[in-house]
């Protein structure tokens, strides 16, 4: 028995092995440059698809809607990106992450860009091998409670239990606050907020912690909204964005410059419905960015309507804004921080010239 | 009709059995070396590679990262932790939450399962359908499914810490948890604790003393008063003598919640339940199995020696039963360690919430953090599978004495 056993696991390593040494040609390729990688772009064209990591249920930012579309601002990221690309927003294929699994999806090449909610830090974007891209959407951590608790500050917190979601900033900015203040607590972390939100429901906890934009947007999901109240207190910073893997700066460029380009958009008052008419403009800002002038689109590797194509898929910024988030969702969130630069706001992106 | 001859094996396998392992000497033990030179070169060549491509991408490896400063809390830990310390530290937080749930949940697994095993067998028709119900709606449920029902349905109703439900004020059950008065200790606590340690020591020697007296006079002797009088006395003797060991911590409810005594969370709770529960069904199959297994004329013996059900089922069957349980046993106890990683769902910090999961998306540091954990959970199921090879290893040689 043990002799075939032996014999088995021989005949099996004989036949990985070639297999082994095939895993190694891409290693000796790069260093010896005879044999090129394909680059992101090549690979999204290949595929017919862009495959973007989305959170696993977030409205606002990225859920399935009623007939089963994914939408939310993250989503109008990876939309726009996939107009630039293929002219086609439909041509998107999402992959739901949950925060632990996320990362590890983009360094593997599961997906090409994570449009997720996630928090740009230094540590993410220098040992992850990945890239941010920007900010889409300017946050901040916060806390919710029973408004049957009488908490009118997150400084009354002193000894409360808070729900989580394990894996993110929100886990340690928790602890930092509380250590700050000389407050105790109770942290129970569960793998996707759904789970943390249940258990707050429940009762389990007195808190539940998470961006605010998030605790909006699980606060509709609640039996009943009203008997829950947002804290005052934002404990931290968290800027939101899109990131790519590390070592492809042409899509890194694609992916940064779709985003500059939505907030340009608005910046300079194209719209869904009037960019045809602008496309035409002969003001010389609008030629570059149309690409009637130059070859701006071209240089990153896409078409020079590559603006056009965006605005049409997706709107401008500040339109994907309110029909996500804004006050044309339910989340009514408040423009706030992300206001662009000149209406009050530190939303900005650099020219397109 | 003539029977036909047994066929020959396939001539390739019974080649490469004689190139590889068919003979032996010093051929058979070159095969073996390649073998494992094989190996090794496979394994390095994985190692290699990954830690190229890594490089490549620009993501951090190695182990350094076990150093660092974990920065977030966890809510049950047996042993000092605070956000401070490092990952190293959060480790073994999850690693002793893990083994303290499986070592709990695999004795009470047992114990039910025993109960239920034997329930089933009972001639009394109602118990029998009783075990045997249990076990078809209990293992026919996911184990997922159970733990959240548990938690959210069970637990999760239990009332807020400000409506508890009391005992004398001083143990209180509510959706936070079981609070209990904590004992703390006093100056006499040595003193009492060494009593209390010869009367446990006394109270574990004396049945054997016991059982090596009847088999070597055949004077059965009553152990149980013995015991009784040691446990009890002894500490009381030094309670008398060194003074209040003890003082009660009451827990008090402040604020949001109860301040001193001792908590058993109701993730810990309600993982314990299920995973028990769950792996009980199991159990009992395999030891209904295994008592089915022992042929019925020795329960027939037992009886026409004068012995009770019981004490035939104790003295007689089970021992025997035993080398048919203990292997499927053995994989039942493993599959409740493992499944304790479902946690996960509940928020209750074991290993692979707070290192594959928390410690693993802080640092992105997934092969390292991965291949830790993967050889944690093989080390605790080879640990546990010799220290049941090892009784069974035991009772075979009991048997043949």
């Amino acid at each position: 028995m043990k002799r075939v056993s032996i014999v088995v696991a021989l005949a099996i390593a004989v036949g990985l092995s070639p297999q082994v040494a095939g895993a190694q040609n891409p290693k000796a390729g790069s260093t010896a440059g005879a044999e090129k990688k394909k680059t992101t772009l090549e690979i999204v064209r290949e595929n017919g698809a862009l495959s973007c990591g989305v959170s696993q249920g977030l409205p606002g930012f990225s859920a399935p809607d009623d007939k089963g579309n994914w939408a939310g601002l993250d989503v109008d990221v990876c939309r726009a990106i996939a107009a630039a690309v293929f002219d086609d927003p439909s041509k998107v294929k999402f992959v739901p992450l949950s925060a632990k699994d996320r990362f590890t999806a983009l360094q593997s090449g599961e997906i090409d860009v994570l449009s997720r909610n996630t928090t740009w830090t230094l540590s993410r974007d220098t040992s992850l091998g990945v890239n941010f891209a920007g900010v889409s959407y300017y946050d901040g951590q916060g806390f919710m409670a029973k408004k049957s608790l009488k908490v009118n500050s997150a400084l009354e917190l002193n000894g409360a239990s808070i729900c989580v979601q394990t894996g993110t900033t929100n886990e340690q900015n928790v602890a930092d606050y509380f250590k700050g203040n000389n407050m105790k607590y109770e942290v129970i972390a569960f793998a996707n907020a759904d789970e943390a939100v249940k258990a707050y429901e429940s009762g389990r906890c007195d808190v539940f912690t998470s961006d605010v934009s998030q605790l909006y947007a699980q606060r509709l999901k609640l039996a009943t909204p009203a008997d829950h109240a947002v804290l005052p207190e934002v404990i931290s910073k968290e800027p939101l964005g899109p990131l790519v893997r590390h070592g492809d700066d042409q899509w890194f460029d694609i992916v940064k410059w779709t985003l500059f380009a939505l907030v340009n958009a608005e910046e300079l008052g194209v719209t869904q419905k009037n960019v045809d008419e602008m496309a035409k403009s002969d003001k010389p800002e609008l030629k570059r960015v149309f690409g009637t002038d130059g070859n701006l689109g071209e240089q990153l590797g896409l078409t020079k309507d590559w603006v056009a194509r965006i605005v049409k898929a997706t709107g401008n910024y500040g339109e994907s804004f309110e029909r996500n988030v804004g006050s044309g969702s339910k989340l009514e969130i408040a423009r706030g921080l992300n206001k662009l630069w000149n209406k009050g706001g530190i939303m900005y992106a650099p020219p397109i010239r | 009709m003539a029977i036909d001859a047994r066929p020959p094996p396939p001539q390739l396998v019974a080649k490469l059995r004689r190139a590889l392992g068919g003979r032996s000497g010093w051929k058979g033990l070159l095969a073996q070396v390649l073998f494992v030179a094989a190996l090794f070169w496979i394994g390095y060549e994985i190692v290699d590679n990954a830690r190229d491509n890594l490089a490549n991408q620009r993501i951090a490896s190695g182990f350094a990262f076990m150093s660092h400063t974990a920065g977030f809390g966890v809510s049950q830990t047996l042993i000092p932790y605070q956000e401070s310390d490092s990952y190293t530290r959060v480790f073994l937080v999850g690693l002793i939450n893990t083994l303290v749930v499986s070592v709990v949940g695999i004795f009470f697994a047992t114990v039910i399962g025993f109960a239920v095993a034997l329930a089933r067998l009972s001639p009394n028709w109602l118990i029998s359908r009783i075990g045997g119900g249990y076990v078809e709606i209990v293992r026919n449920l996911p184990l997922l499914f159970q733990i959240l029902f548990w938690y959210l349905a069970v637990l999760g109703s239990l009332p807020s810490p400000r409506q508890s439900v009391s005992v004398m004020d001083s143990f209180f059950l509510s959706n936070r948890g079981i609070v209990v008065p904590r004992l703390a200790g006093e100056a006499g606590l040595d003193g009492f604790l060494v009593a209390l340690l010869i009367a446990v020591a006394a109270a574990i020697v004396l049945p054997l003393y016991a059982r090596r007296r009847l088999f070597a006079t055949g004077k059965p002797m009553r152990v149980w008063p013995w015991v009784l009088g040691l446990l009890i006395g002894l500490p009381l003797i030094a309670f008398l003598i060194v003074g209040k060991p003890f003082s009660l911590e009451v827990p008090v409810l402040r604020g949001f919640n109860f301040v001193g005594g001792s908590r058993i969370a109701p993730e810990f709770v309600a993982l314990t339940l299920a995973l028990s529960t769950y792996t009980a069904a199991f159990i009992a199959e395999v030891v209904r199995a295994g008592i089915l297994s022992v042929h019925k004329g020795q329960m027939e013996a037992g009886a026409s020696l004068g012995l009770s059900r019981g004490q035939t089922l104790r003295l007689i069957v089970i021992p025997q039963a035993m080398r048919v349980i203990l292997p499927p046993l053995t994989n039942q106890y493993l599959n409740l360690t493992k499944n304790s990683s479902l946690a996960v769902a509940i928020g209750y910090p074991d290993l692979f919430s707070v290192f594959a999961g928390t410690t693993l998306s802080q640092t992105g540091q997934a092969i390292e953090v991965i291949a830790i954990t993967m050889g944690v959970y093989l080390l605790i199921s080879l640990v546990t599978s010799a220290l049941m090879s090892l009784y069974g290893w035991r009772i075979n040689r009991s048997m043949g004495a």
